[in-house]
């Protein structure tokens, strides 16, 4: 949305300004054409700036497919903005190509009247039939439509780098920075923040800090000087909680949360786990905070980790694993046996596309069932799901709580928008973080392994502590003093007994929220990643006046007390999920409300757009 | 206050749980419960400290008998079960009591590994060479033809040897002895309760209902002086019932010859536990029944940093580093900026 606009002069001529609300830059190109940084450099920079930001990564699934061909496509859109971003935006406005095959796969995206750069070096016949063009789009007027810059970025790049000592390749390495220094000039960004990052980056090698810092400016000013450019654009810092901020992409917010929640209850932070995208990034940044008495334990497989996991809340760490879909399947047995041990712990599921492999960078909501259902036996666990990329910092030390008050695994469904999304997050004031209260029976206390509270939790008797050894296992217990038991009846209680104990959790969850009015013609209950762009569309449809409301559930097992009476106060209701419907027949089941659903299975987020549509096809406007 | 219960002298008795044991009678696995029981009662060890971790089958029930802290988990994972317990607190002294169908089929990448890490940790591989608890499947270790239910006219898939598995696996303590001679077994215990590292045991243990007599050459009076080896540091291979029997190397391979005439102790091949190389432990690792008297002790000990000293090292270090790991100090790491 333009705000205003105005002319300026910008070295020797005059350009118009034009201010907007918001926009939504993407940069597309090779795997090794630095897009990711670029992209993340822009992200820092915006937010420095003052801006909100949302950001959408998106990787090949190869690491390193044939230079120049769509399988090795990679991508990195952010939004920026003076108001609250929801959601990395629906349609490209600003698109960076810097090659035929990025092009191919990105045009799609692009906003009807909106601005596309091209890397006008990498053309060649070679690259352009490598992306299965048959003629030269920039030359077949294709592209008409838009607002197309052609950029020499490789020669202008080459040039700038010339006199540094660098040479070849790693001039070409380069290049990413010209294409950001355009974009920072077209954008009016302040270049220090990336020049600071380049100096603390490459400090050791000056030849390559060099060469990166000549030519994002080379970039910047090719912007001010030539007179391609006849428009440049603001975006006014937006007016955000006052506070101190950082970035988060979920992955490290999730790390965080970890990491926090064993320091609030004094205890070594243990995550058992085995590789696997888009999980592997709570790791990486878990490593590195050994100082915190993080132990990372990099296991032969997912069936290990688990188990290691189990074994480590046996001795009274607080335990940890995360993976993806594929894992959390490797994991189903000794989850079970955690819920049979009861004992505290937290499974991370970052969902991607399933089924099998699927698609590993993608993002989906199709572990839901799984997480629920997934394992033999009646065998309850609570389910909690973060919101937004920051939410994933809350819920990580909320699993822990619940999972420690309620000694019971917890199981925690994030997925790869939310892991690799980035956002402001408002570091938070230490004492304003919950509480988590931890004890373990001593001796002298008159000790029965299975012997439950009021919440019907059992205590926490850890090995080390003298007279109160004990034996637990997969096996049935009977109730109180956890003896292997075959009893039918015992049974029946345990089995009851487990599923209450999850069902009281719902006495320590926050309620269902609902945002807009109370009751109305329609409400669209989501759950999860979706958060972003439900709320934007239902906000958006608000404000033309539609009686649309939207609540969403970041507890799925068991789900807030409230849930029900919410539901019954709207005459529709639309659940929105990426995938075929998982929560849709539970709340129809449960409720017995005539819910709809609204499914997207692309591997990609809803566009806020596409939710929209949905709301007033559903209220026949 | 309590009672300082490590320096009570505990008996046998004391590590015993009130459970009733349910192994069938006869089981090899009653003789190896007493001396486990009877080993930590004279090594000064606490029952509070001390972690018994198992899988699944009968050898897996093992942790209910014993009144230490027990985890018996799910079929194969064990090692990776205690690996967690010994990680979260490295002061546990940490047993896992498995099988031969739990530690090499189903629990085989879990073993390897665990072995490679050289957690200071006991593993005790009761080999039956059968799958009791699923009431008589043939196993990884069964030899190749055995009948069983599952194979009635015999198996088609060749066996593996549990000590050349984690020789390959660079473990740094194996040794295997065998359920009725209870001496060699409590000294074979010891000897791995003391070993700082992994600590591979396997012990040849009957299973009188599902394969009854399968070491019978290993234990009967007539048979067992030639079949068997006693492995002595830095003493040469010497068997036989008059100890007129050696193996000595002919090239790479070894060979049985008697001792007497022109043949002397100092040509035999001598037993070293410490050697760097694993390749003299691997060699007795394949001296199998009938071509060869079955080795019986400590095959190898050897010294190597263990995994979870060096984990807490690298947690030490990080913390004389940033003496400050303060939540604040947490938050406020990377690029921050200030919204007034
Ligand atoms: C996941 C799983 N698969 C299969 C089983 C069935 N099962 C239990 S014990 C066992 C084999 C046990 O053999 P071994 O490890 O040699 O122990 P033993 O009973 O001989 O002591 C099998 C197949 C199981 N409990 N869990
Ligand atoms: S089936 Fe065999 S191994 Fe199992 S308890 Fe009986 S005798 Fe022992
Ligand atoms: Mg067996």
């Amino acid at each position: 949305m333009v705000v205003k606009t105005h002319t300026e002069n910008s070295g020797t001529r005059q350009v118009e300004i034009v201010g907007l609300e918001s926009t939504i830059v993407r940069f597309c190109g090779d795997s090794g054409d630095g897009m990711q940084l670029a992209g993340t450099q822009l992200t820092n920079t915006s937010a420095i700036f003052g801006n909100d930001v949302s950001t959408l990564p998106d990787f090949p699934a190869e690491i390193r497919a044939p230079v120049g061909t769509l399988a090795g496509v990679s991508g990195f859109q952010l939004a920026f903005g003076s108001k609250k971003l929801r959601t990395p935006g629906d349609e490209v406005d600003v698109l960076v190509a810097m090659n035929p095959a990025a092009l191919k796969t990105n045009i799609g995206d692009l906003d009807s009247d909106g601005t596309l750069i091209v890397n006008e070096d990498a053309f060649t016949d070679g690259n352009l039939s490598k992306a299965g063009y048959t003629s030269n789009p920039l030359e077949n007027g294709e592209l008409d439509k838009y607002r197309v810059f052609r950029i020499p970025i490789e020669k202008l790049n080459a040039e700038a780098c010339k006199d540094t000592g660098l040479t070849g390749r790693a001039i070409g390495r380069c290049k990413n920075f010209f294409a950001l220094g355009v974009i920072y000039w077209l954008y009016g960004r302040p270049m220090e923040p990336t020049l600071d990052w380049i100096n603390s980056k490459f400090g050791s090698k000056p030849v390559v800090a060099e060469a990166n810092t000549k030519t994002l400016k080379a970039g910047y000013y090719y912007g001010e000087t030539t007179e391609m450019f006849t428009v440049k654009y603001t975006v006014a810092p937006a007016k955000i909680e006052a506070g101190r901020y950082r970035k988060l992409t979920g992955n490290e917010a999730m790390a965080l949360g970890l990491i926090t929640a064993a320091k609030l209850a004094k205890k070594p932070l243990f995550y058992g786990t085995y590789p696997i995208t888009p999980a592997s990034d709570i790791l990486h940044e878990l490593a590195h905070h050994k100082s915190y008495d993080v132990r990372t334990f990099q296991a032969e497989d997912e069936i290990a980790a688990m188990a290691s996991v189990v074994g480590a809340a046996f001795a009274g760490a607080f335990a940890a694993t995360g993976s993806s879909g594929p894992g959390i399947a490797l994991k189903g047995e000794a989850i079970g046996l955690g819920i049979m041990a009861e004992l505290p712990m937290v499974i991370i599921n970052v969902q991607r596309g399933g089924p099998s492999t699927g698609l590993p960078t993608k993002t989906e909501q199709a572990d839901l069932a799984q997480a629920l259902w997934g394992r033999n036996g009646e065998s309850p666990m609570c389910i909690l799901a973060p919101r937004s990329p920051g939410d994933c910092f809350d819920i990580a030390i909320e699993a822990f709580r619940l999972a420690v008050e309620f000694m019971t695994p917890v199981m925690v469904l994030s997925d790869g928008y939310l892991a690799n999304g980035a956002e402001p997050w408002k570091i938070p004031d230490v004492t304003s973080l919950p509480k988590i209260t931890v004890t373990h029976p001593s001796e002298g206390s008159d000790f029965q392994p299975y012997r439950r509270d009021k919440k019907l939790a059992r205590p926490w008797a850890i090995p080390g502590t003298a007279g109160l050894q004990h034996r637990i296992g997969g096996l049935e217990k009977q109730d109180i003093t956890g003896d292997v038991c075959y009893d039918p009846k015992n049974h029946e209680h345990m089995i009851r007994t487990r599923r209450q104990k999850i069902d009281n959790i719902a006495d320590a969850i926050a309620p269902l929220e609902v945002f807009g009015e109370d009751s109305g013609e329609l409400l669209l209950l989501g759950w999860g990643g979706t958060y972003g762009s439900i709320t934007a569309a239902v906000e958006n449809a608000q404000a033309e006046g539609l009686s649309v409301s939207s609540a969403h559930l970041r507890h799925l097992d068991p789900m807030p007390k409230n849930t029900g009476d919410v539901l019954r106060r709207f005459k529709k209701i639309l659940i929105p999920e990426l995938n075929m419907g998982q929560l849709l027949p539970i709340i129809r089941g449960r409720y017995l409300v005539d819910a709809i659903g609204f499914n997207k299975i692309q591997g990609k987020p809803f566009m806020i757009s596409e939710i929209e549509d949905k709301i007033k096809e559903m209220l026949g406007n | 206050m309590c009672a300082d219960t490590a320096t009570v002298q505990l008996t046998a008795k004391d590590f015993g749980s009130d459970q009733d044991v349910r192994w069938c009678p006869g089981c090899g696995d009653y003789a190896i419960l007493s001396q486990v029981k009877k080993v930590l009662s004279t090594l000064g060890v606490s029952r509070e400290n001390t972690v018994f971790v198992s899988g699944i089958g009968c050898s897996s029930r093992f942790p209910y008998y014993m009144n230490t802290y027990g985890f018996h988990s799910i079929h194969g994972r064990a090692p990776a079960v205690a690996t967690g317990v010994k990680v979260a607190n490295p002061e546990l002294d940490v047993w896992v009591v498995t099988g031969d169908g739990d530690a090499l089929s189903i629990g085989g990448n879990h073993f390897l590994h665990a072995i490679r890490r050289n957690l200071n940790i006991n593993i005790l591989l009761f080999n039956n060479r059968i799958y009791g608890l699923t009431k008589g499947q043939y196993s990884p270790t069964s030899p190749f033809g055995k009948r069983t239910k599952s194979t009635p006219v015999g198996s088609v898939d060749y066996p593996l040897y549990p000590l050349s598995v984690a020789i390959g696996a660079e473990a740094t303590f194996v040794a295997r002895t065998i359920d009725v001679n209870v001496k060699h077994l409590a000294y074979v215990l010891e000897r791995a309760a003391q070993h700082k590292g992994i600590s591979f045991v396997e012990i040849y243990q009957n299973c009188n209902i599902f394969n009854d007599g399968a070491f019978q050459y290993a234990t009967g009076k007539e048979t067992k002086n030639d079949t068997t080896l006693f492995l002595e540091d830095k003493k040469p291979l010497i068997f036989g019932g008059e100890k007129k029997k050696g193996i000595r190397l002919n090239g790479m391979n070894p060979e049985i010859v008697e001792l007497g005439g022109d043949i002397t102790e100092d040509d035999l091949l001598f037993h070293d536990e410490k050697l760097a190389e694993p390749s003299l432990a691997y060699l007795l690792s394949r001296m199998h029944h009938p071509e060869f008297p079955e080795p019986m002790g400590v095959f190898r000990c050897v010294e190597r940093p263990t995994y979870e000293n060096m984990l807490v090292d690298q947690i030490d270090d990080a913390k004389k580093k940033n003496s400050d790991a303060s939540l604040e100090n947490l938050f406020n790491e990377g690029d921050t900026w200030d919204v007034k």
